[in-house]
C-alpha cells in the first residue's frame, strides 16, 4: 500500500499536516484531575490520583513525590479483535517511558513522601497513542492543581516513503521508514523525550523538530484554552 | 521590572511568566532565574500597593500548613495511645490521647474507642506537621469549640476553594451564618460544617 501519493498521505493529509485534536478536562469526578484527547481517531482518557499516600511505605521518597504511571490499552482499544487486558511487554515499556518524560515537568519536591498516580488508558488506537497519552496526561494532572513547570504536548514525527510528516496513524506506524515521539514543554522550548526507530539523518532529524515545535505550538495553544475554559463562566452575549 | 500580569488574570502552569524578583511574589510559583512562572492553574491576586502578587491555585490537594489550621476529620483506626485521623490530605494525622482531653488518663484502666470510636468526627487544630514521624501531622482538641461534632451536615468542597469560603477577614462565612441562621465552621482541609438551631425553618 502506497502511503504518500502525490504529496498526500493514505488519510488525505499534506506531510505537515496535524489530525485534528480535540481536548476536554475534567470528565471524571472520582479523579483530582482527567483529560480526555483525541488525535483523529486515537482517542485517549487520562485520569490523575493524588499527591496521595504510598500504599508501599519501601517505595515513598522523603524529599520528593514519587509519580507512577500506566499506560493501558482497553481490550476493545484495537482494530484487529480483542486485545488482552493483561499489561503486555510493550505496554509496561511506554508507562516508563511516559513516566520519566512528565518527571522533569512536575515540581515532585512539593509533595514528600507521596505518590502522585497517572492512569492512560488509549479508548481507540489509531497510531500516536504514547504522545496522545503525554498530552491527556500533562492536561490532566493541570487539572488536578499539581505544580508543574509548564504543560507537555506530545507529538509523533515519522518518514514514510522518503518524506517527513507530522502526527503518524497506524497504517503510518505499521508501515513507515522511521517513527520518532516527542514530548516537548513548549512554554520552556524543551523536549522531555525523544526516542525514534528507523534511519535517519542528522539533517532529517533537523527536520523532524522543526515539524515537531511547529504542530506543539497549536496543540499548546488548545491545551492552555482548554485548561482556561473550566474557569471563564461562559459567554452571555447569546443572552437577549 | 515588569510584572507580567495583571490582578484577576487566570494563568496556566510554565509559558506564563508571572514577575520578577522586584515583587514580593507568592503561591504557587517556581522561579526560573530571575522571573517567577506560575506552577498551576491559578488566579493572581495583586496587593499591598501592587508590590505583593500571588497566584492563588484554582484546583489541588489539602496541604497541611504548620500555622495552626482547624480541620475536621474522620476516626479511622485506633492506636494504643491515640486515633488515626482522616484530614483529607495525603499526610495521615494523629491524635495522640494526651491531646484529647484536659483531664490525665490512665490508658490501662480506659478504652480509648469509649472516647472516640471509628466514624467519629472531630473538629480539631493541627499543632505538628513534621514530615519525619510516621503520622506528619499532630492534632489536638485541647481548646475550647474544638472536639467531637454532632448534628448538623458536613459538606466537602475542594479545599482550594475554602479561601473563597471564608472570605475576606471572614466576611463570606458570617454571610452564611446569618443568611442561614445557622453555624458553619469551615475546617481548611475542605469540609464544611453546618449546624442549625431551627431544622424546621
Amino acid at each position: 500500500m502506497p502511503l504518500l501519493v502525490n504529496g498526500k498521505r493514505s488519510d488525505g493529509r499534506l506531510p505537515n499536516e496535524h489530525r485534528p485534536v480535540r481536548m476536554e478536562v475534567g470528565v471524571i469526578n472520582n479523579a483530582e484531575g482527567s483529560a480526555l484527547v483525541a488525535y483523529g481517531n486515537t482517542v485517549i482518557l487520562a485520569a490523575v490520583y493524588g499527591p496521595r499516600e504510598v500504599p508501599q511505605k519501601h517505595l515513598e521518597l522523603p524529599d520528593k513525590a514519587i509519580l507512577r504511571v500506566r499506560y493501558h490499552m482497553a481490550p476493545f482499544s484495537t482494530s484487529e479483535g480483542r486485545k488482552s487486558p493483561t499489561p503486555s511487554r510493550r505496554e509496561i515499556e511506554i508507562s516508563k517511558v511516559i513516566r520519566t518524560a512528565l518527571e522533569p515537568v512536575i515540581i515532585l519536591e512539593r509533595f514528600p513522601r507521596t505518590t502522585i498516580d497517572v492512569y492512560i488508558e488509549v479508548l481507540q488506537a489509531d497510531g500516536s497513542t504514547r504522545v496522545t497519552g503525554i498530552t491527556a496526561a500533562s492536561l490532566a494532572l493541570a487539572d488536578a492543581g499539581i505544580p508543574m513547570r509548564d504543560l507537555l504536548v506530545g507529538v509523533s514525527i515519522g518518514k514514510v516513503s522518503g518524506t517527513i510528516v507530522v502526527d503518524l496513524n497506524q497504517l503510518e506506524d505499521q508501515y513507515g521508514e522511521g517513527d520518532m515521539p516527542l514530548a516537548i514543554m513548549y512554554g520552556r522550548g524543551l523536549i522531555t523525550l525523544m526516542q525514534a526507530d528507523g534511519e535517519w539523518t542528522p539533517a532529517e532529524v533537523n527536520q523532524a523538530l522543526d515539524l515537531a515545535f511547529k504542530a506543539a505550538e497549536q496543540i499548546y495553544r488548545l491545551e492552555k484554552e482548554t485548561l482556561k475554559s473550566k474557569y471563564v463562566e461562559p459567554s452571555m452575549s447569546l443572552v437577549i | 521590572m515588569p510584572l507580567y500580569v495583571s490582578d484577576k488574570q487566570i494563568v496556566l502552569p510554565g509559558g506564563d511568566a508571572v514577575a520578577t524578583r522586584d515583587y514580593n511574589v507568592s503561591g504557587s510559583i517556581y522561579w526560573d532565574g530571575d522571573v517567577a512562572y506560575s506552577a498551576v492553574v491559578g488566579l493572581i491576586n495583586i496587593r499591598g500597593g501592587e508590590r505583593d502578587v500571588e497566584v492563588i491555585p484554582l484546583s489541588g490537594i489539602y496541604k497541611p500548613r504548620v500555622g495552626g489550621d482547624i480541620v475536621i476529620g474522620y476516626v479511622v483506626d485506633i492506636g494504643l495511645t491515640g486515633w488515626v485521623i482522616d484530614i483529607k490530605s495525603p499526610y495521615s494525622a494523629y491524635l495522640p490521647v494526651q491531646e484529647a482531653t484536659l483531664k490525665p488518663i490512665d490508658l490501662t484502666a480506659v478504652d480509648l474507642k469509649n472516647l472516640l470510636g471509628i466514624g467519629d468526627i472531630v473538629l480539631a487544630r493541627i499543632i505538628d506537621f513534621n514530615l519525619t514521624k510516621d503520622y506528619p501531622v499532630t492534632l489536638t482538641l485541647k481548646e475550647t469549640r474544638l472536639g467531637r461534632i454532632e448534628g448538623g451536615t458536613l459538606v466537602e468542597i475542594d479545599a482550594s476553594k475554602v479561601a473563597r469560603v471564608i472570605g475576606r477577614r471572614g466576611s463570606m462565612v458570617s454571610i452564611f451564618s446569618e443568611e442561614l441562621n445557622c453555624d458553619v465552621t469551615v475546617g481548611q482541609n475542605g469540609r464544611v460544617w453546618i449546624r442549625c438551631r431551627d431544622p424546621g425553618g
